[in-house]
């Protein structure tokens, strides 16, 4: 389903994938888990922003939008 | 008896909205996450034995962000009686993930699951008896928004503080974790109270610092547990945060799965909008067309007719309420008489009884005139024979000075009706969505842009709009960077340089005006790159991790309650410190000594500003700006009375050079400006500069000192932009002049070339490693007292 690299970073817009695990520590990693992308979610990349960061993705029925560095830290499948 | 409610829930769940409603409270609300900074606390309206605190909005009761310590402290250090956890039912999932962490306080919970007006509408179905099961609390259905069972939420919260029963969650983590919790418990032992067992045990298994060093726990505890956790870390093959976060959510996935029936839909409302509002190629041409129409409306509209108004019809003359028509034409019909007289060579005295004719707007002939407030107060106090320096003080020191606060009033309604129907429908935080990416370039987030949009309006409510931005550091980036956005007060000083650039210097000036824009623009760029590179700012970006809220109407109310808290709080701050710095400014203008004495000076003495008290400080404080070019105390008492209010720069000069109520398009105050600045273009730029970039006017200060909520900090931000416009100026005044030769070669070149070089570095140095060398600091001392143990 999702690219070559494995990241949320990488996915194809209006791709589904399933969130494999978090990378990276402390306050960012907490708040992405804290948002709801934890292991096993469904997340839908809905689009990228008209300046090409950050992207948009629903998960758990709920918009939310966070930069391509961010989403480097969700591993996906 | 007395009990204390305490408010929880998600950011934009409806918590405040609830708040007001119980409590009557007209707090405003915004459909943007993290409103409520800090927590208010009020009375239920039925019972004022009831108190009740509006918590900031969390997603989680980790200690990451202000918001999250504050929640947090609140619930474990104040022990309210009961907790209401708000539910946001239309996003069941993560808003019971806060509730889990709830229920584990081990305090008295009910949760109000609002919103269900939407649940319903939308065809879904929430067994709320099974879900109560399921957490081990009562429920209550509300819709905030409505009103509708408000009242039996405090029903059941005093019930439930009354039995004074903990809420028992069937929700459990993985039975390996729950064992490992169990040892904990073990562990910690009586060092915690029965009921709050596990909420520590989770907290220490954590392995949260600063739950572990509340506990005080001894270092075998410490060790015993650090073993539990590897060992759970080991077999889980995860970090032990990870591990638990994860389980909750799982547990709450199978709950939602059990007690929810969705009616399957494809797109939701809120996603069909978006894909139009943030579409990649039509998100910023639909984002442009938006702030243009606020500001059409709000500059044209707001700040040209309801303004002029404003300034003319209560602080000025008066104001021709019909008849406008005609009075124009006979104005125009009398200025065409005079130019025929002026042709044909008549002489002075035929002139100047013509000039008497000009049609009088408050004689009565053309329509209703009502006369403003100055001409009123005016000859109600010479009828009762007041002192004239006393009439001078009110009229041109009072009434003048707030008059020009109040009339921005109108522009700012306008624009604040506007700013709240965007936020309360969900737009702004698209609009961080949208310009997220220019903004990290500086290190700051999208947040920081609607406060800059705003600035170019007017500084205050720029201030007050910094408070939706999270993060610490960005927030007091923003306030200190914001107002060098030339607002509309700063345009009059833009035209009068643009005037007496043009009259003496250049002949092409296009460029002035919207060079002094990019100045703008360009000094909050290099500020805030410089600033994120100090070790107060410094550090990895804030996330951008935002929950874009579902779109929706907003209440009148609720727009009227936004717009309404801004200008009151413009009137009252800026208002009381206008008025305070207007008899202040009219004292220092207006008293003085003269031949001798000390006293209130006579304005029919020549040039009588020159004995004022404020020419004496300009003289003495004028030796600040003699390298940027115009050291007098004229410029300098121009510079002084700005801080007051931009507004004053023009009124100023026009009054120190004679020419009485002169506007800034006016050529005779351009040729005497371009005098009092020492005659050079490069002296007229950085006086320009200088006045735009230094502290804003008092009001603005004043809102800067409300949003910091610190003098530290105010002080902090003062002086930068002052010290910073300082640096600019004379950048200008040496380096400009010397490339035009006005300047010849000389002491402060160096300081500005010394300047100059500083600031290139801090621009482009690398992002000094201070966290790293802090953390290293740390592990040497660490290691000196192993060593020294």
């Amino acid at each position: 389903m999702a690219g070559t690299d494995n990241t949320l970073r990488n996915v194809a817009i209006g791709d589904t994938v399933k969130v494999v695990k978090l990378t990276g520590d402390g306050a960012i990693k907490r708040r992405i888990m804290d948002m709801g992308l934890t292991r096993g979610t469904d997340v839908t990349v809905r689009k990228v922003a008209p300046l090409g960061d950050p992207i948009e993705v629903t998960v758990r029925g709920f918009e939310l939008s966070l930069r391509k560095d961010e989403a480097e830290h969700v591993l996906v499948a | 008896m007395g009990i204390n409610i305490a408010l929880v829930g998600n950011p934009n769940c409806g918590k405040t909205t609830l708040f007001n409603d119980l409590t009557g409270a007209n707090q405003y609300t915004g459909n943007w996450p993290g409103v409520t900074v800090e927590k208010k606390t009020g009375k239920y309206r039925r019972e004022k034995d009831v108190l009740l605190t509006d918590l900031p909005g969390v997603y989680s009761l980790s200690p990451y962000t202000p918001e999250e310590v504050v929640t947090r402290d609140f619930l474990l250090s104040d022990e309210p009686d009961v907790v209401v956890n708000i539910v946001d039912a239309t996003n069941l999932e993560r808003n019971l993930y806060l509730t889990t962490q709830v229920l584990n306080l081990g305090l008295p919970t009910v949760v109000a699951l609002n919103m269900m007006d939407l649940i319903e509408k939308n065809g879904d179905t929430i067994d709320t008896e099974k879900l109560s099961r399921e957490l081990g609390c009562p429920i209550v259905e509300i819709s905030a928004l409505k009103g509708k069972n408000t009242a039996e939420v405090i029903e059941t919260a005093k019930a439930s503080a009354k039995q004074g029963v903990e809420a028992a969650s069937k929700l459990r983590f993985s039975d390996d974790v729950e064992s490992a919790l169990n040892k904990v418990i073990d562990i910690l032992g009586d060092a915690v109270a029965p009921r709050e067992r596990r909420w520590f045990a989770i907290k220490c298994l954590e392995g949260e610092p600063l739950t572990i060093d509340r506990l005080d726990l001894k270092a075998t505890q410490l060790s015993q547990i650090d073993a539990i956790r590897a060992s759970v870390e080991e077999a889980e093959d995860d970090d032990i945060e990870s591990v638990l976060t994860n389980e909750r959510y799982d547990a709450i996935t199978d709950v939602c799965d059990a007690c929810i029936k969705k009616s399957a839909k494809g797109l939701t409302t809120t996603q069909k909008i978006d894909r139009v509002v943030t579409n990649r190629v039509l998100g910023i041409p639909i984002f442009i067309v938006v702030m243009f129409v606020v500001y059409y409306f709000a500059v044209s509209l707001g700040g040209g007719i309801v303004t002029d108004w404003a300034n003319d019809g209560i602080s000025g003359d008066g104001w021709l309420y019909t008849g406008t028509e005609q009075y124009e034409e006979a104005v125009g019909a009398w200025e065409d008489e005079m130019a025929l007289a002026e042709e044909s060579g008549a002489s002075e005295a035929e002139l100047e009884l013509l000039a008497e004719e000009e049609p009088d707007p408050a004689s009565g002939e053309y329509g209703l005139w009502i006369p403003g407030l100055s001409p009123v107060v005016t000859e109600a106090m010479e009828s009762v024979d007041a002192a004239p320096w006393l009439i001078s003080l009110v009229v041109d020191g009072i009434i003048a000075g707030v008059g020009a606060v109040i009339g921005f009033i109108p522009q700012l309604i306008i624009l604040f009706l506007f700013l709240g129907f965007l936020e309360g429908c969900g737009y702004m935080a698209r609009v961080a969505f949208i310009m997220d990416r220019i903004f990290r370039r500086f290190g700051l987030s999208g947040k920081s842009f609607i406060p800059m949009l705003i600035a170019s309006g007017c500084g205050v409510p720029a201030v007050m709009a910094t408070k939706t931005i999270e993060n610490e550091k960005d927030r007091r980036m923003t306030i200190m960077t914001t107002t060098m956005i030339p607002c509309g007060a700063k345009l009059p000083i833009i035209a009068l340089v643009f005037g007496a650039l043009s009259g003496t210097f250049f002949e092409d000036t296009w460029w002035v005006a919207p060079m002094f824009y990019f100045l703008g623009l360009a000094a909050i760029v290099v500020s805030c790159i410089m600033l994120r590179k100090l070790k107060t700012f410094a550090g990895e970006a804030a996330p951008f991790i935002m929950e874009l809220p579902a779109y929706h109407l907003p209440t009148v109310k609720n727009v009227l309650l936004s717009m309404w808290e801004r200008v009151k709080a413009y009137i009252v701050k800026a208002g009381t410190i206008i008025f305070l710095s207007s008899i202040v400014i009219w004292f220092l203008l207006n008293f003085g000594v003269y031949e001798g004495a000390f006293g209130l000076l006579d304005p029919e003495i020549e040039d009588y500003y020159q004995y004022s008290i404020m020419a004496g400080l300009g003289s003495v404080l004028c030796w600040i700006f003699a390298p940027l070019g115009f050291g007098n105390w004229e410029a300098t008492v121009t510079s002084i009375t700005g801080l007051v209010a931009k507004e004053n720069v023009v009124a100023t000069v026009g009054i120190i050079t004679s020419l009485g109520e002169v506007g800034e398009d006016d050529p005779t105050i351009w040729l005497s400006f371009a005098e009092m600045m020492g005659g050079t273009s490069v002296a007229i730029m950085a006086f320009c500069a200088f006045n735009l970039l230094c502290a804003p006017c008092f009001a603005a200060i004043g809102a800067i000192r409300n949003q910091m909520r610190s003098a530290k900090w105010t002080w902090a931000a003062i002086g930068y932009m002052c010290v910073f416009g300082w640096v600019v100026g004379l950048e200008i005044y040496q380096l400009g002049g010397l490339a035009t030769g006005e300047v010849a070669f000389n002491f402060w070149t160096v300081i500005a070339i010394i300047l100059l070089a500083l600031m290139l570095f801090q621009l482009f140095r690398p992002m000094p490693k201070y966290n790293k060398e802090a953390n290293e600091r740390a592990q040497e001392i660490i290691n000196a007292e192993g060593a020294k143990a």
